[in-house]
């Protein structure tokens, strides 16, 4: 058992997958010698060379559609678009074809290949540095997106991601980065994507979370129990898409009220998706309007202002307690 | 200190049979008489099959397609110079390339009826055909990616092509894709069919540059422009650029130049931006015509085999065009399959749905 942050979790999750199978390679800007801008990939193009760990001309749409060709023939790639802001021109190739081999070809061909995202604000960085992006990728059928919320899940995503053998979103919450430790056990753990986690079991109220908003929310939650004493159901999404209608659904008719916290704008977000799946399968149960606290509408200011528009622990727990005071 | 030229370039053509039948005779490429008729009938191949299809289009039995008349020097002659283990990542217009390696017509009639089942490769398909790619441009990169992992998987024998045309020169993956094939030293073959149009718009509006093939010496590899209605110089120049892949001395690009001599598609009326005249000029350069004429001065074809050759592709055609109107029995909820390799309750729910929703559609009538 260790204790790591995040950066260091997805760095000993891609160590111990391309010490295990050397069909997984790293391609990316800076991703080799730097070891990536975050230093998430430090220390691998020692271990295994550059022929393994590749540093590319600056160029998304090719880093992605050079790995799809490469999973396409075998390997395992493992892409870095280096921040959110960028990933968009990664895009036509996952819509066009990454997503698409499959059912193209009725499974002949796939794309076993994990695009890694760092995404989300609250770092001041500069301009295009800070969006959370995960619902407009969540929307391309055939493209798995995943999001951890902290070192243990975030060497188990990863670890499931490059097993997947289908194109995987994996989108990394540059705040929880280096934000706090956690244990992280000896023998390599993998998740279920497409599986949602009860990380706390409660009767009162679900509250679902992914990504940085965990943490944000996780205080609330926190904050809550010892102000009232409520008993909270708190789920981490882990996967954006296929989303877990299930584990939600379940939640939702125990508890009767639900509350989402997302980085995300408001509209066409994944809370949207997922009052939308509640809608399908429990709305008989709920007692209260469905409360969504998220990002608002607009571009996403810079750094002076940023922090005002993302949900925080006081307007994660204003939304929960309205739900619950309904 | 005075200007001065730092590097000077030059671009290469090549033509080995000119339109008036003369043959080069040090630039001859070496094919025995077995592989030259080989490849001619390839070409005839494509062309029937071609011209079918346009009759199949016309009658409503198959949907739209993009036809490749007067492109199959361009294609079948760098099919031919490709070894089986290479790979084909091309566009949507070689059905010269994706026929003499493999691909049945009964399987393209089924793409162009709207059937995925037409991309699986079956039977003596190469399994190293990718599918079409309908996307312009998008292609080149996953050949770079393919060669790269040849490499890294140990075959370094095996070469990638990819095929697009003129217009797809315009597109920033291109590009990408020649750099990093570049910068990576990869056996790759970027062949740019430039049959002068892009639908409407000419050659001349797509780039100010004077040859196509010259975007290659940026990125630092050879570019070389062939007749591409010439298939001893397609040949001579994708077997070079080949070896030289297999050598581990990197990429080619080529620029074939050849005409479409049909419609862009099906869907498409090329009198609204071209003339008759134009499109005859270049049927006076038909590629077929050309190498058969090659051949009849070689004294290895004659009128009687033409004859024979035609009567035989005659009944293949009809037996694959009838193969292909006798298939049925499609799944309808098969997309759900292939959605993801495990499925996912949220991809089978929907199913459940789709498919208690087409029960009840059929029952309305």
């Amino acid at each position: 058992m260790a204790k790591l942050n995040m950066v260091q979790a997805i760095n000993l999750a891609l160590d111990e997958m391309m010490a295990e199978d050397p069909s997984v390679i790293v391609l990316g800007e800076d991703v080799g010698v730097d070891g990536g801008v975050f230093r998430v990939t430090e220390g691998l193009i020692e271990k295994y060379g550059e022929a393994r760990v590749i540093d590319t001309p600056l160029a998304e749409s090719a880093i992605i559609g050079t790995a799809i060709g490469m999973a396409l023939a075998g390997l395992k790639p493992v892409g870095e678009m280096q921040f959110c802001g960028f990933s968009y021109l990664m895009i036509p190739q996952l819509e066009g074809h990454g997503s698409r081999y499959r059912s193209r070809t009725h499974g002949q061909f796939h794309v076993p290949m994990v695009m890694r995202v760092p995404y989300g604000g609250g770092v001041r960085a500069l301009e295009h540095h800070s969006e959370s992006r995960e619902a407009a990728l969540g929307h391309l059928p055939g493209v798995k997106v995943v999001i951890p919320s902290g070192p243990r899940n975030a060497r188990s995503l990863m670890r499931a991601a490059i097993l997947d053998p289908d194109p995987v979103v994996y989108m990394e919450p540059k705040r929880s980065y280096r934000a706090f430790k956690e244990d992280v056990p000896e023998t390599p753990e993998t998740v279920e994507i497409g599986k949602a986690q009860v990380i706390q079991e409660g009767t009162d109220v679900t509250v679902i979370a992914w990504g940085a908003m965990m943490h944000t929310t996780k205080k609330a939650v926190e904050e809550i129990r010892q102000a009232r004493g409520a008993s909270i159901e708190l789920i981490d999404l882990l996967t954006i898409s296929p989303m877990d209608t299930e584990t939600i659904c379940a939640s939702v008719r125990k508890t009767g009220r639900l509350a989402v916290v997302q980085e995300a704008p408001l509209s066409f977000g994944p809370a949207s998706e997922i009052i939308a799946t509640v809608n399908d399968h429990a709305l008989m149960h709920l007692e209260a309007p469905v409360k969504r606290v998220s990002g608002y509408d607009v571009v996403t200011p810079y750094f002076s202002r940023e922090n005002l528009f993302m949900p925080t622990v006081g307007r994660a727990r204003r939304g929960i307690e309205e739900v619950l005071d309904f | 200190m005075p200007k001065k030229a730092l590097e000077t370039f030059s671009v290469s053509y090549l033509s080995i049979l000119d339109e008036d039948g003369n043959v080069d005779k040090e630039l001859e490429p070496k094919l025995k008489k077995p592989e030259l008729i080989e490849l001619y009938r390839q070409m005839v191949w494509a062309r029937r099959t071609d011209e079918r299809m346009l009759k199949l289009q016309r009658q409503g039995r198959i949907g739209t397609f993009g036809p490749s008349t007067g492109q199959e020097a361009s294609q079948c002659a760098v099919a031919f110079a490709m070894k089986k283990q290479d790979w084909f990542a091309g566009a949507f217009r070689e059905h010269g390339v994706r026929l003499l390696r493999g691909e049945t017509l009964t399987r393209q009639l089924l793409y162009y009826n709207g059937h995925e089942e037409g991309n699986v490769n079956d039977g003596d398909a190469n399994p190293r055909n990718l599918p079409i790619s309908v996307i312009v441009g998008a292609q080149p990169l996953h050949a770079v990616g393919l060669a790269y992992a040849m490499r890294l998987q140990g075959e370094t024998e095996t070469c990638a092509v990819t095929f697009m045309g003129d217009g797809a020169t315009s597109e920033g993956d291109f590009h990408e894709a020649m750099n990093f094939a570049a910068v990576w030293n990869l056996p790759v073959l970027f062949v740019v069919q430039n049959n002068q149009w892009a639908i409407s718009v000419p050659r001349s509006k797509q780039t100010k540059s004077a040859t196509i093939a010259q975007k290659a010496i940026a990125y630092g590899m050879p570019g070389v422009q062939v007749d591409g209605n010439d298939a001893l110089a397609v040949y001579a120049a994708a077997a070079e650029a080949l070896d030289r892949g297999r050598r581990g001395e990197g990429p080619t690009l080529m620029e074939a130049v050849t005409y479409r001599l049909m419609m862009h598609t099906t869907a498409d009326d090329q009198y609204k931006y071209r003339t008759k005249e134009e499109e005859e000029t270049w049927w006076r350069r038909d590629p077929l015509v050309r190498f058969r004429g090659y051949l009849e001065a070689k004294k290895i074809w004659s009128e009687k085999d033409q004859e024979a050759l035609e009567e035989e592709y005659k009944a293949e055609i009809e037996k694959q065009v009838k193969a292909f109107e006798e298939m049925s029995g499609w799944k309808p909820d098969a997309p759900f399959d292939h959605v993801f390799g495990t499925s996912h309750e949220r991809i089978e729910a929907q199913r459940r749905e789709f498919l208690a929703e087409t029960a009840k559609e059929a029952a309305r009538g």
